[in-house]
């Protein structure tokens, strides 16, 4: 196989792997607070409002990582920076 | 399949490029402006207020009780910059539901331009309300073993703000081009909607942020004094 092959089956593997692997901890994390802001909630629903608006910064926050696994697949697979060196060198 | 609007250009002289990020923050900004000057030219504080004036109102009332429930402070101070931030982002994403309408938020160019903005009004809040060396001193809190740590953390969370809320608004609009290709028919309508709902959870999400970050940079003054609850007090009954 020449290099360009290698490198196009290399990202898009990897690019699978981190989307899979970067949601897993998030996606466990997000649940635990949300099982917690419910049953929070269940006890003292006066308190909702606050809880909630915790709770949506807390996602957010907790979420950023699994953003950043989206942003580094899209970059491997549309905006790589090996595959354009090689396809650089071998045109040039 | 163009899922960058910093590419799609418009009008191209010399160096300068009038791309569609550009052209639609500044829809999006007149939108914001010019509805709001047509409101505001016959505002009255009579009991017969019109419709317009009543929405922009209670607008303004509900981005004031959250800055005031989320920093405990005086919300006028904060209102000008966050409820700005607030109105633009949340323009910007829902305007998305237009078809041709390219969101300025899903291009990194424009939360970059976002994430700086509060990047340099964390320490413009701090130095009004602690002073040049209080603010410094933040940074040698609890111990000056934290500097390294603080700095970092000052210009990663600015990355995070950014990078957030780009890569949600642009994976909605990315997942529905990709739909559209798959099943045009009946699934990009509930992408879309969905697409609504974290564009607006993310506007507000960006805009707490802001607040939480700025209010942690001017709690030090909140402490010392508090008039601040008086005067948060005088405003509620006003």
């Amino acid at each position: 196989m020449d290099s360009i092959s290698i490198i196009g089956m290399v990202s898009i593997i990897v690019a699978g792997l981190t989307i899979s692997i970067g949601s897993i901890g998030p996606a466990f994390g997000e649940a635990r607070a949300l099982a917690q802001a419910l049953s929070a909630i269940a006890q003292q629903p006066d308190e909702s409002g606050t809880l909630t608006r915790t709770l949506f910064v807390g996602l957010a926050m907790v979420e950023s990582t699994a953003i950043y696994c989206f942003v580094i697949a899209l970059i491997i697979i549309f905006a790589n920076p090996f595959w354009d060196f090689v396809i650089k060198r071998v045109g040039g | 399949m163009e899922f960058n609007p910093d590419n799609i250009i418009y009008f191209q002289w010399g160096f300068v490029k009038i791309n569609a990020t550009l052209v639609f923050s500044w829809i999006v900004i007149l939108i914001l402006w010019i509805s709001s000057w047509l409101i505001t030219r016959k505002v009255t504080s009579g009991a017969g207020i019109s419709r317009w004036q009543n929405l922009l109102e209670s607008v303004v009332s509900i981005i004031q009780d959250q800055i005031r429930e989320a920093s405990q402070q005086n919300p006028q101070r904060y209102l000008p910059f966050i409820g700005t931030l607030f109105l633009f982002i949340v323009f910007s994403n829902m305007l998305t539901i237009i078809p041709g309408f390219n969101a300025p938020t899903a291009s990194l160019s424009t939360t970059a331009a976002l994430a700086a903005c509060v990047f340099v009004a964390v320490p413009v809040f701090g130095i009004v309300s602690l002073g040049i060396k209080g603010y410094l001193l933040q940074y040698v809190r609890p111990t000056p073993f934290m500097l390294p740590f603080n700095i970092i953390g000052e210009l990663s969370r600015t990355l995070a703000l950014a990078i957030r809320l780009f890569g949600n608004i642009m994976s909605g609009s990315l997942v529905v081009a990709i739909l559209l290709s798959l099943a045009p028919l009946f699934f990009p309508v509930i992408m879309q909607i969905l697409g609504l709902l974290v564009g607006f959870i993310q506007a507000y999400v960006f805009a707490i942020l802001a607040l939480v970050y700025i209010a942690s940079a001017t709690r030090a003054h909140h402490e010392k004094n508090d008039n601040d609850k008086d005067e948060v007090l005088n405003q509620s009954q006003m």
